[in-house]
C-alpha cells in the first residue's frame, strides 16, 4: 500500500506568460527562454534577485542544461532542475516545483518551457530524438511523429470506430478558439470539409491532424499563496496532480495512456470529479490522442471517444470546452512549450485572465500532458487540476 | 512489372540514404542481416526476446544478452502510407508504405511494408535485409508467396535483384563463370557482359554462351590495366552489378615452391586485378547509385573461404585471398556511400581442376552460381556457400585460433 501523498497545501501558480510564437527564428533556445523569463518578472513586478528556484524545458539548448543557464541568465538559485518530458514537461515542472516550494527548498520558482526552430531543426531533433528512434523508427521513412500517430490513429479508428469526421470536429472547433488567441500561428477559420481534403502525409493522418513546429515560450510562477498576495498576483490553487511513465508496457499498441493508472487518485485527492471540470487543456499534438485522454481521465468509457465528440462541441462557449487557445494544433508547437501550453491555458483560465475566450464561470480546470515517443508510444502521461483561488465549490 | 524506362533528357538522380546511423548495440542486427539472417537479442538468464536492441534485458535488467534467429512470424497491428519524409531518400520515393507488427516471440516493431500484405490486422513474416545505407532494415513481407513479389517498390530498393538489370562477369572461361551466365540471364537480367581473357585458350562451352541473346562477349584481362580501362570506357558506365570471378589459383605454400613468381601471378589477378577493376568501374558505379530503378546496385567479389584463415596446402593463395578481402572492405566503404552494395562470397573449394587433390564436400559452380544470384536478390553481404564454407566460418566466428591450429594440423 503506497502512503497517502500530501496535498498541495498553499503552494500557488500564477503568472502564465507566453513569448509570441513563431514558425521559424534565427534565435537559439536561449533567446525564447531569456524573453519569456524577462516577461514574467515584467508582468509580476519581481526582481530577477527575488527568484530562488527555476525549471526549465527545453529541446533545443543544447550544448546547454538548465545549468548553463544560470549563468547565461545571470540568475543565482538555491533549487534548479531540468525536465526533459516534451509534452509532459508543463506537469512534471509543476509537480516538483510545488514540492521545493512547499518544502522550503526554494520560494519563488519560475518555470519556464521554450524553444527555437531553424528551418532544419525540427528535421535533425527527430534523427537523433532517442536511442530506439534513431535505430529502430528513423531509419523506417523518417517521418517523425506523423508516422507514429498514423499507426495509434488506424489502429483506434479500426477498433473504437472513430471516423475521420470525428476528429476533424475537435480540430475545427479548436482552430475556432485559436481565432480569438493572440499567439496562435493558424489565422483562419477551418472548415470541416478543408479538413477532410486536406493532402495526405501519412494516411489517415491529413494536414490539419499534424502539429506545427514552430519557436516560442511559455512559463509560469510557482511559489507559496502568502507570496502572491504580497505580489498582488491572482493565483490558482493545486488540487492535484499526476505522472506516470512507461505505463502499459505490454500493450502491443498504444491505445491507453498512464492516466489511466492514476485518475482515481487525480480526482480522489482533489476532491472533484470528471463532471466538475469546467474547462480542460489535453495535449493534443494529434486529435487521436485528445479523445484518449478524454477516455482516460475519465471523461467518457475507453471506445466512447468517438461518441462522446459527437455529443459535445468543445468551443469556449459550448460544452465540454477543450484547449480554448486553440490547442497546439492552431497554435502550433513550439518544443518543449508544448508541453506548457495547455496547463498555461488552464490557469489563464481559472484565474480570470484569458488572452483569447474566456470559459463563462471556470473554476476549476484541467490539464493533461502527454510526451516523448521514444520508439512506438508516448511514455510519459501527466495532469494537473488547477482550481481559482477561491477553492472549488 | 517492369520498372519504368529512364527519360535520358532528364538529371540522373543523385544517390541518397536512408538514415545510416546506429548505436553499436543495434549493429548487431546488421551483423546478421549481413550473412542473410534475422536475429534479435534474447536474455540469456530469463529468455525474453527483445527489440529494439538494449544493453540490458528489459524484463531482468542481465546484462547477458545473445543474439539469435527469429522466425519472423507475427501479426501486423497496424500500418500507415507515408507520403512526407524529413529525409531526401525517402522523399525520392513516397509513398512509402510502413507497418507495425507485434512478432509471435513478443516484440513489436516498426517495418518496411511489403506492398502485397493485407491490411492489419494480418499475418506477416518480417525478414531483415540490409537496406541501401548498408544497415540492417526490417521488412514485414506477406505470410505466403505472392507472385512477382520480388518486384515491390520497396524491396528493390534493399535487395539486388538481377531483373531487369545488366551485369558483368568479368571471367566467364571457368566452370563457375559459365553457370553464372546462365544464371544470371534465368535471373532475368536484361543483359550480361561475359568477359574471357586469353583468346587462344578454349574451354567447352564458352562459345555457345554467345549464343544466348542477352549475352554479349567481351575481351577483359584484368592483368592489364590498358585493358580494364578501355572495357571500363566502353560499357563501363551501364553496368549495374559486376560481378568479379577472376580468379588465379595454384597450390603450396612457402616450402614446396621457389621463386615468387606464381605468388605474384596470383595477386596479379586476385588483388592487383580486384583494384584495377575498382578504379576503373567503381566511379561509373557510385555516380548510378541512385539512376532509377535498375540503378547500379551491386559489387559481387568472388573470394574464398580461405580468406579467412590461411589454408597452408593453398598457402600463397590464401594470402592473396585475403588480400583480396581487406581491399574489398575498402572498396564497400567506398561506395556505401552511392548505395552501391559490395557482396563478398566465401565459397569452400570448388569443384574445378585446382582443386583435385582436395576430398569432398566441394561446391559445384551451378550450385555457387545459384548462391550468388539468391545473395543479390536477398539483400545481404556476405555469403558463405557451401557446406565447408559453412563449416569454416562456423569455427571461425566461435574461435578463431582453434581454426588456425586446426588447419595447421590438416584438419
Amino acid at each position: 500500500m503506497s502512503r497517502q501523498r500530501a496535498d498541495y497545501d498553499d503552494v500557488v501558480v500564477s503568472a502564465p506568460v507566453t513569448m509570441p510564437y513563431v514558425r521559424y527564428s534565427i534565435r537559439g533556445a536561449h533567446w525564447f527562454l531569456a524573453g519569456v523569463l524577462a516577461e514574467l518578472l515584467k508582468c509580476t513586478g519581481l526582481n530577477k534577485g527575488r527568484l530562488d528556484g527555476l525549471c526549465v524545458s527545453s529541446f533545443t539548448l543544447a550544448p546547454d542544461t538548465a545549468v548553463g543557464l544560470t549563468q547565461h541568465l545571470g540568475v543565482t538559485l538555491r533549487w534548479l532542475d531540468h525536465i526533459p518530458m516534451g509534452g509532459a514537461c508543463g506537469i512534471v515542472a509543476l509537480r516538483r516545483a510545488a514540492r521545493a516550494v512547499q518544502s522550503g527548498d526554494a520560494d519563488i520558482v519560475a518555470c519556464i518551457a521554450g524553444d527555437t526552430n531553424h528551418t532544419d531543426s525540427f528535421r535533425s531533433n527527430l534523427a537523433t530524438f532517442s536511442q530506439f528512434a534513431r535505430d529502430a523508427v528513423y531509419p523506417y521513412g523518417s517521418g517523425g511523429a506523423n508516422a507514429s500517430f498514423a499507426f495509434l490513429t488506424e489502429y483506434y479508428m479500426r477498433t473504437y470506430g472513430a471516423t475521420r469526421e470525428d476528429f476533424g470536429k475537435l480540430c475545427v472547433a479548436q482552430r475556432a478558439n485559436a481565432l480569438a488567441f493572440p499567439f496562435a500561428l493558424m489565422k483562419k477559420p477551418l472548415a470541416l470539409d478543408e479538413y477532410l481534403n486536406a493532402r495526405l502525409v501519412a494516411d489517415p493522418l491529413r494536414l490539419f491532424d499534424c502539429v506545427m513546429p514552430c519557436a516560442g515560450a511559455d512559463a509560469f510562477l510557482v511559489l507559496h499563496r502568502a507570496q502572491a498576495e504580497a505580489l498582488g498576483l491572482p493565483y490558482a490553487r493545486i488540487l492535484s496532480t499526476i505522472e506516470r511513465h512507461n505505463a502499459f508496457p505490454d500493450d502491443p499498441i498504444q491505445y491507453r495512456g498512464g492516466w489511466v493508472l492514476d485518475r482515481e487518485e487525480l480526482y480522489a485527492q482533489a476532491g472533484v470529479g470528471p463532471q466538475d471540470i469546467d474547462v480542460v487543456a489535453t495535449y493534443d499534438d494529434y486529435p487521436v490522442i485528445s479523445l484518449m485522454q478524454m477516455e482516460d481521465l475519465g471523461f467518457c468509457k475507453k471506445g466512447e471517444g468517438p461518441d462522446f465528440v459527437r455529443r459535445n462541441s468543445f468551443t469556449v462557449d459550448g460544452s465540454f470546452p477543450v484547449n480554448t487557445s486553440g490547442g497546439q494544433l492552431s497554435v502550433g508547437q513550439a518544443g518543449a512549450a508544448g508541453g506548457f501550453l495547455g496547463l498555461v491555458e488552464i490557469l489563464r483560465q481559472v484565474i480570470g485572465q484569458t488572452l483569447g475566450g474566456a470559459v463563462e464561470n471556470a473554476r476549476v480546470g484541467l490539464a493533461s500532458g502527454f510526451g516523448m515517443i521514444n520508439y512506438d508510444r508516448g511514455l510519459c502521461s501527466g495532469a494537473a487540476i488547477l482550481a481559482a483561488g477561491g477553492g472549488p465549490s | 512489372m517492369r520498372p519504368p524506362r529512364k527519360n535520358p533528357i532528364l538529371r540522373t538522380r543523385v544517390p541518397t540514404l536512408p538514415p545510416s546511423v546506429r548505436s553499436r548495440v543495434a549493429l548487431g542486427l546488421t551483423a546478421a542481416a549481413a550473412r542473410g539472417s534475422f536475429e534479435l537479442q534474447v536474455c540469456r538468464d530469463c529468455g525474453t526476446v527483445q527489440y529494439p536492441p538494449r544493453e540490458s534485458c528489459r524484463v531482468c535488467l542481465s546484462l547477458r544478452l545473445d543474439w539469435h534467429v527469429q522466425d519472423g512470424a507475427g501479426e501486423l497491428l497496424s500500418e500507415t502510407m507515408l507520403r512526407h519524409s524529413n529525409e531526401l531518400f525517402y522523399r525520392e520515393r513516397m509513398p512509402w508504405r510502413l507497418g507495425m507488427v507485434r512478432l509471435d516471440c513478443g516484440p513489436v516493431l516498426v517495418a518496411h511494408l511489403h506492398g502485397d500484405c493485407a491490411p492489419a490486422p494480418s499475418r506477416v513474416r518480417v525478414r531483415s535485409a540490409l537496406d541501401r545505407a548498408g544497415q540492417a532494415a526490417l521488412m514485414a513481407m506477406p505470410e505466403k508467396d505472392t507472385p512477382n513479389m520480388a518486384d515491390d517498390r520497396q524491396l528493390r530498393e534493399m535487395t539486388c535483384d538481377p531483373k531487369f538489370r545488366k551485369v558483368l562477369i568479368t571471367d566467364a572461361k571457368t566452370p563457375l563463370g559459365h553457370a553464372l551466365v546462365e544464371a544470371i540471364v534465368a535471373a532475368g537480367a536484361d543483359l550480361v557482359w561475359a568477359g574471357y581473357a586469353e583468346p587462344w585458350k578454349k574451354t567447352a562451352g564458352f562459345d555457345q554462351l554467345a549464343s544466348i541473346p542477352q549475352v554479349a562477349l567481351l575481351p577483359l584481362d584484368l592483368t592489364n590495366s590498358r585493358a580494364v580501362k578501355d572495357a571500363a570506357g566502353e560499357i563501363g558506365g551501364r553496368v549495374d552489378i559486376l560481378i568479379n570471378t577472376a580468379d588465379h589459383h595454384r597450390n603450396y605454400g612457402i616450402a614446396a615452391r621457389n621463386g615468387v613468381e606464381v605468388a605474384r601471378a596470383e595477386m596479379d589477378v586476385n588483388y592487383f586485378g580486384l583494384l584495377r577493376l575498382a578504379q576503373e568501374f567503381a566511379p561509373a558505379l557510385r555516380g548510378r547509385g541512385a539512376d532509377g530503378q535498375s540503378s547500379a546496385v551491386a559489387w559481387v567479389n568472388l573470394l574464398s573461404i580461405f580468406a579467412l584463415s590461411n589454408f597452408p596446402p593453398h598457402g600463397t593463395y590464401s594470402a592473396s585471398k585475403a588480400a583480396a578481402l581487406s581491399l574489398a572492405q575498402c572498396l564497400r566503404a567506398e561506395l556505401g556511400p552511392a548505395g552501391v552494395r559490395v557482396i563478398n562470397v566465401f565459397p569452400g573449394p570448388i569443384d574445378d581442376e585446382w582443386n583435385q587433390l582436395l576430398p569432398p564436400p566441394k561446391i559445384a559452380p551451378a550450385r555457387l552460381a545459384s548462391d550468388i544470384v539468391h545473395a543479390l536478390r536477398g539483400g545481404v553481404e556476405d555469403v558463405y556457400p557451401g557446406d565447408i564454407a559453412e563449416d569454416w566460418l562456423a569455427r571461425w566466428r566461435d574461435n578463431p585460433k582453434a581454426l588456425e591450429r586446426e588447419l595447421a594440423a590438416g584438419t
